[in-house]
């Protein structure tokens, strides 16, 4: 069959718009994450089911279900931030491998405590505390009195002894 | 002339301060001992009054058109609460029987049916769910909430709810067949 002179460059300029098309549809997607890109995040998570292991190396079937799903997320063009809060939202925040600053949790019940410790401290001492009653009054009123010198002689003896 | 020379008092740890160091160090061996007194319950137990709680619902999985599910809604039914995963092999051992169990059950209304699906990606969770024409409703358990209060040790594991929001029965792994489903749950029904 003989083509006719107008049909080649019709279909050369069909098969340029297709590429064409096809080329910013693919890179509308993005390009396709590697093994090293999903690990890079991976590595950063934890699953609940799997303790102690790290994502990137657990062998389980759940693992390998979530590194898919980093996949299909960095295809979609998410940021390793957006996945990982992807993953706190569906699974709780003991995924990361990092847990968030939480010092405002440890820190209130020490704080409490350390409260506590220190009334309960101060109330003791309080309590230990000998009170200024009478007979303490009395007592320095008497030490107060001039010393009988029989007495007074009598001690210096003893010590003298000693 | 001797001189004789008293040595210093020896200045110890004030008595206020040896007492804040104690509590405070009790206070903090308190708070392990809880951790791991927690840590070393088994799932919760038959007996006690189960807490709300909300699920989502994967869209198809509804009921009455709803996004989620409240535990306190469904005071007056029977509520069978089964914790699944997709990728969980056992769970698959059982999910046939639990969906012909649903299946005997919904015309009554009495009876509902909750799949919580545990640690999972929701792609792979509907292709399950689709694999064992499971129509009952399902949703994630979002940050794992739901499987902590219930301190779950694994899937599948199914808890029995009664009308009063009491827990009667944990069924720990798979059921091996229809009767033993309906063994829990019909005396609830009485």
């Amino acid at each position: 069959m003989k083509l006719t002179s107008y049909k080649v460059p019709l279909a050369l300029l069909l098969a340029v718009t297709f590429t064409l098309l096809f080329s910013l549809m693919a890179s509308a997607q993005g390009p396709t994450p590697t093994d090293d890109d999903v690990n890079r995040v991976a590595k950063q998570l934890y699953c609940p089911v799997c303790e102690s292991t790290p994502l990137d190396v657990c062998p389980t079937e759940a693992c390998r279900q979530w590194r898919d799903l980093i996949r299909t997320m960095l295809a979609e063009g998410k940021s390793e931030e957006e996945i990982k809060q992807y993953f706190v939202t569906q699974y709780g925040a003991r995924v990361l491998a990092e847990p968030p600053n939480r010092m405002v949790s440890y820190l209130v019940p020490a704080a409490v405590i350390l409260l506590g410790a220190l009334l309960l401290a101060r109330g003791f001492q309080m309590w230990m505390k000998p009170r200024v009653t009478e007979t303490t009054v009395a007592d320095e009123q008497r030490e107060a009195e001039p010393v009988d010198p029989y007495i007074a002689r009598l001690e210096d003896e003893l010590k003298k002894q000693k | 002339m001797t001189e004789t020379s008293n040595p210093a008092p020896r200045r110890g740890v004030p008595l206020w301060a040896q007492i804040t160091i104690w509590v405070f160090l009790v206070g903090l061996l308190t708070i392990v001992a809880m951790g791991l007194r927690r840590a070393q319950q088994g799932t919760v137990q038959p007996g006690q009054k189960i807490e709300n709680f909300t699920l989502p619902l994967y869209s198809g999985y509804q009921i009455d058109d709803k996004s989620e599910i409240h535990l306190q809604d469904l005071r007056g039914k029977v509520v069978v609460i089964n914790f699944w995963a997709s990728w969980c092999k056992p769970c698959e051992q059982e999910a046939a029987e639990m969906q012909q169990a649903w299946e005997q059950y919904e015309p009554t209304g009495d009876v509902v049916f909750l799949g919580v699906d545990y640690v999972d990606t929701e792609p792979q969770a509907r292709v399950y769910l689709k694999k064992f024409g499971i129509t009952y409703s399902n949703g994630p358990d979002l940050g794992t909430s739901i499987s902590q209060y219930f301190r779950i040790k694994g899937v599948p594991e199914t808890y029995f709810v009664d009308k009063e929001g009491v827990l009667q029965y944990v069924q720990v792994g798979p059921f091996t067949s229809l009767d033993q489903i309906r063994a829990q749950i019909d005396p609830l029904l009485k």
